[in-house]
């Protein structure tokens, strides 16, 4: 380890702060909401400093707009938020991915539907890797499921939104946005971006910028959703992340994101101990899902349990993604209490046989 | 013989597509003749809005970002803030400053946003065919208010200047017309002073232009230039509402 990098003591949402620090982010626009409020204290005193700016906007949908200027001039902004704020902003993520504008959200998710409670969830699986807003479009959906992972992977997400002129989010919960756990404050490497000459900058020397999603002319639009379709498909050529543990010999497989990978982590070790051949494969990029290692998996495991806090759905991916003689099995639990790792190891035993 | 009229530098020299007689194509060269008064078409950014105003990228030689409907104001505030040294601007019609993104709006010229936002104001909606707009006079019938607009149905409509005047973060606010030559030589000295606010970093700056809609209105171009003043003028009052002479008055 370098000398000169500490390991310091922070909680997920700081450790998501100080990544958007290091990656160059100097704008943050966003509004309060629990559990995700350490990011905006933590830039609204930080970024002044560094010569950036923070707004508290009058809300979410504004928060996004002001992202979408700021990204026009090709510069680094990100928002915050949970679940109920990010709905807000769904419209202006459909725009500037219509406008292949780059864009960080960061969304340390709630449980609902409605005001629902500030309780760990992963309810928001089908919005953040669906599109969530209108039109046929795709975001970088990124989940971490540790600490260091939180500051990893939002470095990460600046690098994959400039690369493909997206928007990527950042997909947490309660849970790993509240605990505490070491970071080691160290920059990943940084990716060679192409440069920004689509930014607005002022029509100095060349011909004038446009940004835009309206495309009113005959062809036009359905040319630019293949534009489209071909960088989401490039995204799962080249951008899939994900874990396994334990699945060299494994004859039955625990499928699991965030803080469900850690509970289903334990689930595993305790299995283990008793002599089942569990291993755990955690999607660390929801979109683009990790199919095709799934599906090589399927080739020689034929049991899959996928776990999720609520009711299914990250299971429909594992579905579309293994073979067709492999079986999914899903245990589900809505927002509450976390489930402990016997509950899951009871589970596995069902199934397991 | 002397050169007394021109298209302006930072136009395209394409013909509008706005409908005879609307007054878009108007703002549209004010504007642009403030923009090359100043010098400033290589380092201004122009928001487009929701609405007719959408084109403004098919006629302005200058970079342009689009806004989701109702937003332009806080992408215009996104945009300056990431680059303080660019002049930034939007035309926002009615239904997008005054209904959709009235909130935006507000707050925006509350934080003192350093941009000009031009307000065109023709009280109805242009572009999806002639529904009621919050700017809609009382009586006015519309598509969606076949029987002429009602108070007690409806509410009333809003005055968007008088509203953004009273707010501490505004620095210039003004409501012109272009129905006349006199008229639009004040609009041209409004929209002129709105950019030089911007320029000298005195704050938020706000024009609301009464324009005509001869074709929703279901009026000729004359007639409805007559309407701004018989009908709009009285309930809109021209003037410069608000000039601040520095920033930080308080």
């Amino acid at each position: 380890m370098d000398q000169d990098v500490e390991k310091i003591l922070v909680r997920g949402n700081e450790a998501v702060a100080m990544g958007a620090i290091d990656a160059g982010c100097r704008l943050f626009f966003g509004y309060p909401i629990t559990p995700q409020n350490e990011i905006p204290e933590y830039l609204s005193k930080h970024l002044p400093p560094l010569g950036g700016e923070f707004i508290q906007a009058e809300s979410e949908i504004a928060s996004i707009n002001l992202l979408l200027g700021a990204s026009a001039t090709g510069t680094r902004a990100m928002s915050s938020s949970s679940s109920p704020g990010i709905s807000l902003m769904q419209e202006g993520l459909s725009y500037m991915a219509g406008s292949e504008l780059p864009v960080v959200i960061v969304n340390i998710s709630r449980s609902g539907p409605g005001l629902g409670g500030i309780s760990a969830s992963q309810g928001d699986y089908f919005q953040a890797t669906r599109g969530g807003g209108h039109g046929d479009y795709r975001m970088i959906v990124l989940a971490p499921s540790t600490v260091q992972e939180m500051y990893d992977l939002t470095f990460l997400a600046f690098d994959l939104a400039d690369k493909y002129r997206n928007p990527a989010m950042i997909l947490g919960d309660a849970l790993i946005g509240q605990m505490k756990e070491p970071l080691i404050r160290k920059k990943p490497a940084k990716m060679d971006l192409p440069p920004k000459d689509w930014a607005l900058t002022g029509a100095k020397g060349r011909k004038p910028n446009r940004i835009k999603s309206l495309y009113l002319q005959e062809g036009e639009l359905t040319e630019h959703n293949w534009k489209l379709y071909q960088k989401y498909e490039r995204m799962k050529r080249e951008e899939v992340r994900f874990e396994m543990v334990n699945t060299e010999d494994a004859n039955f497989i625990l499928v699991a994101f965030g803080s469900m990978a850690r509970v289903s982590k334990t689930a595993m070790e305790l299995a283990r101990e008793e002599g089942m051949r569990v291993g755990l494969f955690r999607p660390i990029t929801l979109f683009p899902y990790p199919e095709k290692t799934l599906l090589d998996l399927s080739k020689k495991v034929k049991k899959f349990l996928t776990v999720e806090l609520n009711t299914g759905q990250m299971v429909e991916d594992v579905k579309l993604s293994v073979d067709r003689d492999a079986e999914v099995f899903f245990y589900g639990k809505p927002p509450g209490a976390l489930p402990p790792p016997e509950e899951i190891l009871e589970e596995i035993k069902k199934y397991y046989r | 013989m002397e050169l007394v009229f021109k298209r302006p530098e930072c136009l395209i020299d394409v013909p509008f597509h706005f409908c005879p007689g609307c007054h878009h194509g108007i703002v549209h060269r004010l504007v642009a003749e403030a923009i090359d008064h100043f010098k400033i078409r290589e380092k201004t950014i122009g928001v487009a809005s929701v609405g007719c105003s959408v084109f403004m990228y098919d006629y302005f030689d200058i970079d342009v970002v689009e806004a989701p409907h109702g937003r332009a104001s806080a992408v215009a505030s996104g945009v300056k803030r990431a680059r303080k040294d660019l002049i930034v601007f939007t035309i926002q019609g009615d239904g997008d400053l005054g209904a959709i993104g009235i909130a935006e709006g507000i707050h925006t010229a509350n934080r003192g946003e350093n941009i000009t936002l031009i307000f065109a104001n023709n009280g109805i909606y242009g572009m999806t065919g002639g529904q009621m707009a919050p700017t809609t006079l009382l009586g006015q019938k519309t598509t969606t208010s076949p029987y002429g607009r009602d108070f007690s149905y409806d509410g009333y409509p809003i005055r968007m200047a008088e509203m953004m005047a009273t707010l501490e973060g505004s620095a210039f606010v003004a409501r012109v017309a272009v129905n006349n030559p006199s008229n639009l030589m004040k609009a041209k000295r409004a929209i002129r002073k709105a950019f030089q606010m911007q320029i000298e970093g005195i704050g938020f700056s706000m024009v609301e232009v009464l324009m005509s809609c001869p074709t929703n209105w279901g009026l000729s171009s004359l007639e409805a230039n007559r309407r701004v003043e018989e009908e709009m003028i009285p309930y809109f009052p021209l003037g410069i509402l608000k000039e601040r002479k520095m920033a930080d008055y308080l």
